[in-house]
């Protein structure tokens, strides 16, 4: 019977290794081979090569085929000492993978040839336990859960749509929520406002929503902003968070947001609601249309009656603003397709989604073509005037 | 030739709550006209006063708005889908 010695030097002898000297003249040279450390997280967490994949050797076979699907591209396989790492090789072979190589002396020895290495941030033990559905999911994963932890989305409004997707984006945790919203809460809002209870009613809704988020999520920072939307304050506010989800409940703040927002090149996801029906797209500046793109003028109020006149279904916000918070998530994490250049729509009482195709608009004023943006801007200088 | 329309919640108390009527139109034109003559109003709803598609709502063929078409003037081919979307600001 083989002792370890024995079969590691069985092992060695059927895979191919290569030093970190000559690693690091090929990473130098430009060349970029995948790379797989296969440590611990503890291991991990001490330090990395830098564009190296992470997988522990324990859940090696069965989720290596998910992260390299490719068998056929170079595949070098890392770990502290060169041990655990030529076993891993071995199995890889075994699991078709044409092109193995095992770095001999591991990370150790990488470390103290003094090469770089950067130091992951990773999750605590509580965010790996809060958030264990998503680090299972390969599309999220721990990736994906930093990007959610450092990300910022401001959400216009606490109201109906506001509601679910500070919500779930809270859960999520996304890092940094803004919310802006200078109304008080009120008993009518309850059947629909979800993130507001009774022992809120009067609070500031901006207030009563960070109350609830951190009970919900406390890696969760939330910046209360109790103002009302305008063309004066709309940049300032905007300008530091990487997602807007627009929840507002009224056309004027919805044209400051989308006009403000193209300038900056903040994307958009758009939610509004009337009675049983709900529409959604996302908007991202220049790479799709924008909401002047979509809609160019808003109705005289008219014929725009809002939520408060004409009635909205409680759990229709809760349906699009949940809509809302999966557009934002995938923004920020990169998972599938987003709804740009696509107008969503839901009518509650059929129980029917329908898509139409959304155009960039080349006479758009807010993101059209640059001669009608200066003409635009030439007109607004001479109103101002 | 019969077309479909989908006619939003603002403008169905006028076509006495219906969510669907079917038209006999060849282009967006012939839709909005017999609109009007079937359920008196619309044409006003639709059209503002230069007789062009109002700027707040729009009208799409199957899943393309008219506006990247032929405008009114985008015709309708039999068993297609002629649905109003005007712009909604509720949250």
């Amino acid at each position: 019977m083989a002792n370890f010695r024995d079969l590691l030097r069985q092992v060695k002898s059927e895979i191919k290794e290569l030093s970190p000297e000559e690693l690091k003249q090929r990473l130098d040279a430009g060349d970029s081979p995948r790379l797989l450390d296969v440590r611990e997280q503890d291991e991990v967490a001490a330090g990395v090569i830098p564009s190296a994949a992470h997988l522990t050797r324990s859940y090696l076979e069965s989720r290596i085929e998910d992260l390299f699907p490719d068998k056929d591209q170079e595949l070098i396989v890392y770990c502290q000492g060169g041990v655990r790492s030529a076993f891993a090789a071995k199995t890889l072979m075994e699991l078709g993978y044409s092109d193995v190589a095992s770095m001999s002396g591991g990370f150790t020895r990488w470390k103290d040839l003094g090469y770089d290495f950067s130091v992951p941030r990773t999750l605590t033990r509580e965010q790996r336990d809060r958030y264990s559905r998503h680090l299972i999911l390969k599309e999220v994963g721990e990736v994906g859960q930093q990007k959610l932890l450092d990300a910022k989305v401001l959400s216009i409004g606490a109201g109906g749509l506001g509601s679910p997707a500070l919500l779930y984006l809270a859960a999520a945790g996304v890092g940094t929520l803004g919310v802006v919203d200078s109304d008080v809460v009120e008993e009518s809002n309850l059947q629909r406002q979800v993130i507001h209870n009774y022992e809120t009613v009067g609070q500031l809704k901006a207030e009563s929503a960070r109350d609830f988020i951190a009970n919900l999520n406390r890696d969760v920072k939330v910046n209360v902003h109790a103002v009302r939307l305008d063309a004066s304050n709309v940049h300032e506010i905007i300008k530091d968070y990487d997602v807007i989800v627009d929840g507002s409940d009224n056309f004027e703040t919805r044209y400051f947001i989308n006009d403000a927002a193209v300038e900056l090149r903040k994307p958009v996801v758009h939610g509004s609601i009337f009675r049983f029906e709900g529409m959604l797209s996302t908007f991202v500046p220049y790479e799709g249309p924008c909401y002047r793109c979509l809609y160019p003028e808003a109705p005289p109020p008219e014929l725009a009656p809002s939520c408060s006149e004409a009635g909205v279904l409680g759990v229709l916000p809760g349906i699009i603003g949940s809509l809302e918070a999966n557009e934002a998530l995938k923004l920020i994490v990169g998972y599938g397709e987003p709804l740009v250049g696509r107008l969503l729509t839901f009518d509650a009482q059929g129980t029917r989604f329908g898509e139409v195709k959304v155009r960039r608009d080349p006479k758009c004023p807010a993101c059209g073509e640059r001669e009608v943006q200066e003409h635009t801007e030439r007109v607004r200088e001479l109103r101002l005037a | 030739m019969a077309v479909t329309v989908k006619v939003p919640a603002q403008l169905r108390s006028l076509t006495d709550g219906a969510a669907e009527v079917s038209i006999e139109a060849t282009t967006v034109r012939e839709v909005v006209a017999l609109l009007e003559s079937q359920h008196p109003g619309m044409g006003a709803r639709l059209l503002d006063e230069s007789g062009a598609l109002r700027r707040f709502l729009n009208v799409y063929v199957d899943d393309e708005d008219v506006r990247f078409l032929d405008g009114i003037e985008t015709s309708v081919p039999e068993g297609s889908k002629v649905s109003i979307i005007p712009a909604v600001a509720g949250g």
